[in-house]
């Protein structure tokens, strides 16, 4: 078995708890005195940092949100002076003014240390082709991985997102071992090298890490047949550091948490309690390390639940389950809560349907209505109407029956839903409420 | 025996002059051509002057395409013409998916396009009819 820091990585779980208690204390009182926006809530919720004496006392400190993170637009929430905060990343801002984070140059060691795991974790070395192709820029993803990979002392290729048939020369040129991307850009990327003639085992590619997008296992297992390649599945989030903050072992039964540098809990999100090991909920992430933008009881908004077990790779490090879903992403139609990582399972197990699908929700009257699109492949495409039928109503019987409600499927032409090259978009909500 | 070309169209404005131009611009003529729909998407069939060389323009402008035999039958084009056929058909329990009708005539006859269960019993049936059908090649000419 490979770590990139054993001694972290397999701490025992005291000694751990002992490092967290230590490294919360810290970030508690350095929110406190200079972070207005904390002291404020602090002091509402007539907390001081003098009465956390343990970790168990973290459940008194109170939450923060994204909406914490808008309303401190730009800067605000950050616990140190312009001067010392050396970068500066900021999410896409689809709805509403985007998330603005910072970096300490610790912080970005910090990141490029967790990210070096991830990827050790993954099986990747000094030895290694990396070839990122995350999207350089505001998005954490690009460079994130991008230091990580050069902290281990791999060679990297900055592609970033975009141009897949270069991305698909360059594989086949520089001899890449490992891809990083999205999921869905990593299932493009099949497709078009399928389209070019160039077959997997061609390349030299053994891994991928993908992530910053929910995915399921049969698309994991779609990604590692057509790449011939062990796809291993990254979590994070720019809140918190970007991408790293968890990460799959060999053993791709959940990912494990940097506990060293983040404490984690799982929460009810409806009524806020705090939930035991096991039990589903959301995920609420409290930093231990960070400077510039330390944060407090973080709700990440993702589903997910934590397993404590020993795993077989050695690392002490609790482990989340994949994540089912944003609860962003989810829509709820009819009372319902649907994620597209469902519908994506279900297609998936059919043959011919290609993973490629968008979710339309949209109001008829009173009622919620939720179509999918799906693309008819070459492999299914049939001459007879009657076939074509049958395929459609198969995909509405099993779609039913996974969400729970009434679907409406819509067979659509192939590469007629726009393939992404970073984070895909699968949901179109019409309604206005 | 011969060769239909046969696309996938979502029902969107502009799907059937695309596939339409992409043949013209090949200079690919179409000989004979059908629609089959359902709200939500639509199945063209079309015999044309290649068919091999309109499955590759057609497959490279991205379109979803399949190949299917069909069988292109001389019809007396007179009333009743159809009917004799079809009548000798069914006493011999060939079934018929779809047909459709050819845009140019054959002399005195017109054509009309069989899709069948059997391919191979219905050449049988028509040969011992001497019901009269065409070469493929003879028809991608026509």
């Amino acid at each position: 078995m490979t770590y990139w820091d054993k001694e972290k990585e397999c701490m025992q779980r005291k000694q751990l708890e002992a490092l967290q208690f230590r490294r919360l204390k810290e970030t508690v009182y350095r929110v406190y005195a200079f972070v207005p926006a904390y002291k404020e809530k602090f002091d509402q919720a007539g907390i001081k940092p003098d009465d956390i004496n343990n970790l168990e006392d973290l459940k008194k400190l109170p939450f923060t949100t994204k909406s914490d993170l808008r309303d401190n637009y730009p800067f605000n929430l950050f616990a140190v002076p312009m001067s010392d905060v050396i970068r500066i990343h900021s999410s896409s801002g689809t709805t509403g003014k985007p998330t603005v984070v910072g970096y300490t140059r610790k912080d970005l060691d910090t990141w490029s240390e967790l990210m070096a795991r991830a990827l050790t974790s993954a099986g990747a070395d000094r030895y290694s082709v990396i070839q990122n192709a995350y999207g350089y820029g505001l998005f954490t993803g690009g460079l994130g991985v991008h230091y990580g990979a050069e902290k281990l002392g791999a060679s990297v290729i900055p592609s970033s997102g975009g141009n897949t048939k270069r991305q698909v020369m360059l594989m086949q040129d520089f001899g890449t071992s490992v891809l990083t991307c999205t999921p869905s850009y990593a299932l493009f990327m099949a497709e078009v090298m399928e389209e070019m003639g160039v077959k997997p085992e061609e390349l030299k590619l053994s891994a991928g890490i993908f992530g910053a997008e929910p995915w399921s296992e049969d698309m994991r297992n779609k990604i590692e047949e057509a790449l011939q390649i062990k796809a291993y599945d990254i979590y994070g989030l720019s809140e918190i550091i970007g991408p790293g903050v968890a990460i799959e072992c060999e053993y791709k039964n959940g990912l494990h948490i940097a506990e060293d540098h983040f404490l984690v809990e799982i929460i009810d999100p409806v009524t806020e309690e705090v939930l035991p090991y096991g039990t589903q909920g959301e995920l609420v992430i409290t930093t231990l390390t960070k400077e510039a933008l330390p944060m407090i009881r973080y709700r990440t908004r993702d589903l997910t639940t934590l397993n404590i077990e020993p795993c077989n790779c050695g690392r002490t490090h609790v482990r989340m389950q994949k994540v089912l879903g944003r609860s962003d992403d989810m829509v709820i139609i009819r009372g319902v809560n649907v994620f597209p990582s469902m519908v994506e399972s279900v297609l998936l197990k059919i043959r011919g349907v290609s993973p490629y699908y968008l979710l339309v929700v949209d109001r008829k009257g009173n009622l919620d209505f939720l179509e999918v699109h799906v693309e008819v492949s070459e492999e299914i495409f049939s001459d007879e109407v009657r076939k074509l039928e049958e395929l459609g109503a198969l995909i509405t019987k099993e779609l039913e029956s996974a969400l729970g409600i009434s679907v409406k499927v819509r067979l659509v032409e192939p590469k007629s839903i726009a393939r992404s090259e970073g984070k895909a978009k699968r949901v179109i909500d019409k309604r206005t409420i | 025996m011969a060769k239909q070309i046969s696309v996938f169209l979502e029902n969107k404005a502009g799907r059937l002059s695309n596939v339409t131009r992409v043949l013209g611009n090949a200079r690919i003529n179409i000989r004979a051509l059908s629609i089959a729909d359902t709200s939500d998407f639509g199945i063209l069939r079309i015999i044309v002057s290649d068919p091999v060389k309109a499955y590759e323009i057609l497959k490279e402008a991205g379109f979803t395409v399949s190949e299917t035999q069909v069988i292109a039958v001389r019809v007396p084009d007179s009333p009743g013409g159809l009917a004799d056929i079809l009548e000798q058909m069914a006493a011999e329990n060939l079934n018929i998916e779809y047909l459709y009708a050819f845009l140019g005539n054959a002399g005195k006859d017109a054509l009309v396009i069989f899709k069948v269960e059997d391919i191979e019993k219905a050449e049988m049936v028509f040969k011992k009819k001497e019901i009269k059908f065409i070469d493929e090649n003879q028809l991608y000419s026509m």
